[in-house]
């Protein structure tokens, strides 16, 4: 029993970080209908450009909420603008091209981020310091979770439910629901697609950013080439949850997080990428389009 | 009168094809006019060119005094012009509510009075405020449609064959809707092919063939013409 508990535990954590990673690519494919491919990379330039600006700035090792705060807001901050200028120069050029040529452009765009970090930071595996978060560890009935385990838990969470309120409640996001709809009609209300995708790719960098943060942070070891992996994790994620819809990239994250715990804990982690894989095969044969997938219903 | 919508020598192509081959136009302020045509003629072509969605490859577009040729479309929604599209276009995964809504997305915070009107003219879409649009009926997807138009409180409301497939009790409704949001003092321009309903409403029409206007004049010229008669109302010699 012990070991389930703490499986889910650190499945939620890892599938949090996963959740907050399929937003940034369910975004952008709900409203352009296309995959960023190089989402995974930004995730990863987030990680090292946070630990940089750590070290710049806390060069003492002083830790403290206000450091670390600044840290994720600065950081948040670079991606954001990373993104921006991403579907500026690699998207928007392409936008009504064949939708081949955007998924090549994406591929590109992810590999030159991947080089730039390399080319900037080295090849080899930098560490985050471990003094970011206090070590405390709570043991809850032999349940251990880590202080750094509950930020990361709080703070998606936090983001998350914002996230929904501000697309589900507000003007700006039912624009943005809009938008995903139907482009020609979204113009003829007086929204500006354009401005509509550059908040996409702000909000979805920016998640990307803190989940990049909370990896580095929580497995410590950061490499050039990690945005693959856990991109592609968080891909996957984004499809089984139903890829174009924002509750399913965040149910889709958090059920592969503990899918990938609870197979690590009772098989091994060895198995665990199969089982992703496998996974994704089951969900697409019983639900094409997603578990939470759109059903379209529109009359003509 | 002064004109609230003039349209100068335009021409407008899909890629090679050309669609609109240079016609002229006008609407003065409150009019009701009319635009009709067989299927292909370039009816669309024309209203989405002249709200921005299509760039023409020659001529001029001017609203309200203004060149608006160049003008994105989500800025001529801001100027005062209003398109609800062929096919309604309702967004399908919205509510009926916050579809009206995104038609006041322009304005700072939406009319309650405009919404009322609108609740009171079109009065199904009020009882199925929370519904999503996608499941109205297609006559009530029309209904929202219209009423998400007129939410921008707009000048000029162009309409695409609103009354396309619907039966005929909806299609007087929906004429009545139109006559009642022009008594306003809104001016429309309207795309159908129902030719008498759209001539008795109207002030005055044109007819489009194959990109071009072969016919204009007041709805009482043309609906006596024998060869509007013939063409688009349907009757013999
Ligand atoms: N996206 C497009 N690509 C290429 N050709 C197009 C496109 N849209 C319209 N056309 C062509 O332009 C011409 C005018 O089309 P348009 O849709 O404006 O006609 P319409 O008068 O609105 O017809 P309908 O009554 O069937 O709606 C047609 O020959 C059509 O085939
Ligand atoms: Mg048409």
């Amino acid at each position: 029993m012990d070991i389930f508990l703490q499986q889910i535990v650190n499945g939620l954590t890892v599938g949090s970080l996963y959740a907050l990673v399929a937003l940034g690519y369910t975004m952008v494919y709900g409203v352009m209908k296309l995959i960023n491919f190089a989402h995974g990379d930004l995730v990863a330039l987030s990680a090292f450009a946070g630990l940089t600006i750590y070290t710049s700035m806390f060069a003492d090792g002083g830790t403290s909420m206000v450091a670390v705060i600044t840290v994720f807001m600065f950081t948040a901050a670079i991606i954001a603008v990373v993104g921006v200028l991403l579907e500026r120069l690699a998207y928007r050029p392409l936008r009504t091209a064949p939708r081949l040529s955007a998924v090549v452009s994406a591929l590109g765009a992810g590999l030159v981020i991947q080089n730039a970090i390399m080319l900037i930071w080295g090849p080899n595996m930098k560490i985050f310091p471990s003094d970011l978060f206090p070590s405390t560890v709570y043991d809850i009935n032999g349940v251990v979770v880590t202080f750094t385990q509950l930020m990361i838990l709080l703070f998606s969470s936090v983001l998350m439910i914002a996230l929904y309120l501000f697309i589900n409640k507000t003007k700006m996001g039912t624009a943005i629901r809009a938008v995903a709809i139907d482009q020609d009609a979204a113009k003829l209300m007086g929204i500006n697609v354009n401005r509509i995708i550059m908040i996409i790719f702000i909000i979805g960098s920016a998640l990307g950013a803190v989940a990049g943060l909370f990896i580095g942070i929580y497995y410590r070891g950061i490499t050039f080439d990690m945005g693959w992996m856990y991109g592609l994790s968080a891909f996957v994620a984004a499809i089984i949850g139903g890829i174009g819809n924002i509750p399913g990239a965040m149910f889709g994250g958090l059920m592969l997080g503990l899918f990938n715990a609870l197979i690590s804990g009772y098989i091994s982690s060895a198995w665990a990428e199969t089982f992703t894989f496998m996974l994704l095969i089951v969900v697409l044969i019983f639900r094409p389009t997603g578990i939470l997938g759109e059903k379209v219903a529109e009359k003509v | 009168m002064s004109k609230l919508l003039e349209v100068k020598d335009l021409h407008v192509g899909y890629g090679a094809i050309k669609a609109i081959k240079g016609i002229d136009l006008y609407v003065n302020k409150g009019e009701v006019v009319t635009i009709l045509g067989a299927n292909g003629a370039g009816k669309t072509t024309t209203l989405r060119t002249i709200s921005g969605l299509l760039k023409s490859t020659k001529g001029n577009i001017l609203f309200d005094g203004q060149e608006i040729t160049k003008v994105p479309a989500h800025d001529i929604v801001r100027l005062g012009m209003s398109h609800s599209p062929e096919g309604r276009k309702v967004f399908g995964t919205l509510s009926v509510e916050e579809n009206l809504l995104m038609g006041a997305y322009t304005l700072k915070t939406h009319d309650i009075k405009t919404l009322e009107w609108i609740y009171e003219i079109l009065p199904r879409l009020k009882e199925r405020e929370q519904q999503l649009a996608g499941t109205l009926s297609g006559g009530e997807q029309q209904m929202l449609a219209i009423g998400r138009a007129i939410m921008s409180k707009p000048k000029l409301l162009i309409l695409d064959e609103p009354s396309l497939g619907l039966a005929p009790v909806l299609v007087k409704s929906i004429f009545k809707a139109i006559k009642e949001i022009s008594s306003t003092g809104v001016t429309v321009l309207l795309v159908e092919q129902n030719a008498k309903a759209a001539l008795k409403l109207a002030d005055r029409g044109y007819v489009l063939e194959l990109g071009k206007i072969t016919h204009e004049g007041t709805s009482k010229e043309l609906l006596n013409s024998t060869v509007i008669q013939e063409a688009y109302l349907g009757k013999k010699k």
